[in-house]
């Protein structure tokens, strides 16, 4: 086996390419080789969601992925996400709510709160707590989080809907 | 197929690597250490849904999140469909296979239990060719099936649901998405109102997905009125081989059983024909 294989993706709209060791995790080549840092590691088995980015429109767990198996793909890191400000309402409201408190936990939060907000519908509490089974947080007790993206999903609701209303009526 | 070869030449300590979301895990905590991971994600043959007369042929590679939406599995394999939200958390099921979830057989996991249920054949390929396993003789004990090593299991292949059949799925879990405590799904078919064949796969409850064959004698043949019911309620522990777990002793996970066979047989019984 070759002691380092090249990998190219495009990381936040940049493309990068970079020779590593294959047994190299997408979250250590993020952490470490590209300096990304919002990606955090908590168990690296699944469990916490700290680690978790968005692979070809899909969030993944960036520790239960190989680097070179993410090459040829486009990733989105919270970084990312926040420079195009896609997550500029949810930040607001974590903010707002006391949504985090240490914060480590928050870069995956805002991942599964963004694809869950991306897909259509208003979801219900118990939607938003289902879609964050997956992240753990050992601060704020999770109230204020779900708190946090039912407000924002509710704002986007009413933002869209306003002006098909104006439609219907006109 | 090029990965069977390479796994030939690995000298057999390699591990096929699908969706990564139990292998790599047990990488993390040394479970295991291979030599070589061998990646099977962009094998073509191992792909898609596809209605072939009356099976309905699912490629080991189909993610979970693909299985939750997909319309032929709905229609034709519904039990996937229904214990699919049930697999993990959203961002593990848009990576996790079905083919990885039966291969590696954790007898706490849904799919295989529904494999089990819906009667499901499994393609297996090696260097000499593909055979076909019926799913009765697929799981042979704690992660372990007929897959051997260096085979690679190609498609899951469903008989189609037809007209005259139910079927119900639940499980206890304390969260959403964990590993349930006690799980079943159940599939039966219907003549004049009276149960004619049924398959009921529990899992959780031992070290393979277990069919409830007692509790399935006790109701070919009759109508799915209270005493029925609870006939097969009353024998459905004794199919069962739940572990000693600190949490959830064996005499619970019994309990557990008997009440969801009870909701599920009487879901069953309130649907109309
Ligand atoms: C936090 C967490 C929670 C989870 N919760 C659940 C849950 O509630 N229910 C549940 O069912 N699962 C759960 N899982 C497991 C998840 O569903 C996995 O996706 C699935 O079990 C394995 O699929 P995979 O494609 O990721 O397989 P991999 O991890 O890639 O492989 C698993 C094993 O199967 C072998 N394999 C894979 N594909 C094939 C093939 N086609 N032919 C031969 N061998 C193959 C591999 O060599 C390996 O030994 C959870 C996982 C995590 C990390
Ligand atoms: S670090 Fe990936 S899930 Fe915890
Ligand atoms: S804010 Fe500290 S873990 Fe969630």
């Amino acid at each position: 086996m070759s002691d380092v294989v090249n990998v190219t993706m495009k990381v936040n709209g940049t493309d990068v390419s970079h020779a590593i060791a294959p047994r190299n995790t997408l979250a250590d080549f993020l952490r470490q080789t590209l300096e990304l840092t919002g990606t955090h590691t908590g168990c690296e088995m699944g469990v916490c969601g700290a680690c978790l980015v968005v692979l070809d429109g899909r969030v993944v767990h960036s520790c239960l992925t190989f680097a070179v198996q993410a090459s040829g793909s486009t990733i989105e890191t919270v970084e990312g996400l926040s420079e195009r400000a896609a997550i500029a309402d949810l930040q607001e409201a974590f903010h707002q709510r006391n949504a985090l408190q240490c914060g480590f936990c928050t870069p995956g939060m805002l991942m599964t709160a963004h694809s869950l907000l991306s897909q259509p519908g208003v979801p219900s509490r118990e939607d938003i707590r289902d879609a964050l089974s997956g992240n753990y947080c050992r601060c704020t007790g999770y109230e204020a989080i779900v708190d946090a993206i039912e407000m924002v999903a509710r704002k986007r609701h009413d933002g869209a809907a306003a002006p098909q209303n104006e439609e219907v009526g006109a | 197929m090029e990965a069977l070869d390479a796994f030939e030449s690995s000298g057999e300590d390699a591990s096929y690597i699908a969706g990564g979301q139990s292998l790599v895990p047990a990488l993390a905590l040394r479970l295991q250490a291979p030599q070589l991971l061998i990646d099977i994600a962009h094998i073509e043959t191992l792909r898609g849904v596809e209605l072939q007369g009356d099976w309905l042929r699912i490629g080991a590679l189909t993610r979970h999140c693909e299985v939750l939406a997909d319309p032929l599995i709905r229609t034709h394999a519904p039990l996937y469909s229904d214990a699919a939200p049930h697999v993990a958390h959203p961002a593990i099921r848009n990576k996790g296979t079905i083919g990885g979830s039966i291969s590696h057989a954790d007898p706490a996991s849904e799919f295989p239990a529904m494999t089990l249920a819906l009667g499901a054949e499994l393609e297996i390929a090696n260097r000499d060719g593909t055979r076909r396993v019926a799913a009765d003789d697929f799981f042979v004990d704690l992660f372990q099936t007929a897959i051997e090593p260096g085979e690679l299991l190609v498609a899951i292949h469903v008989p189609v649901v037809r007209p005259g059949h139910r079927w119900a799925f639940h499980e206890l879990a304390r969260r959403r998405g964990d590993f349930a405590l006690v799980g079943c799904g159940i599939l039966a078919e219907f003549v004049d109102d009276a149960v004619a064949q049924i398959r009921i796969a529990f899992f959780a409850v031992g070290s393979t997905p277990i069919r409830a064959q007692q509790a399935e004698d006790i109701l070919i043949g009759k109508r799915l009125d209270q005493a029925t019911i609870a006939a097969a309620q009353a024998v459905a522990g004794d199919d069962l081989d739940p572990s000693e777990d600190e949490h959830v002793p064996p005499a619970m996970k019994r309990h557990l059983a008997r009440v969801l066979l009870g909701r599920l047989l009487g879901q069953i019984a309130r649907q109309a024909p």
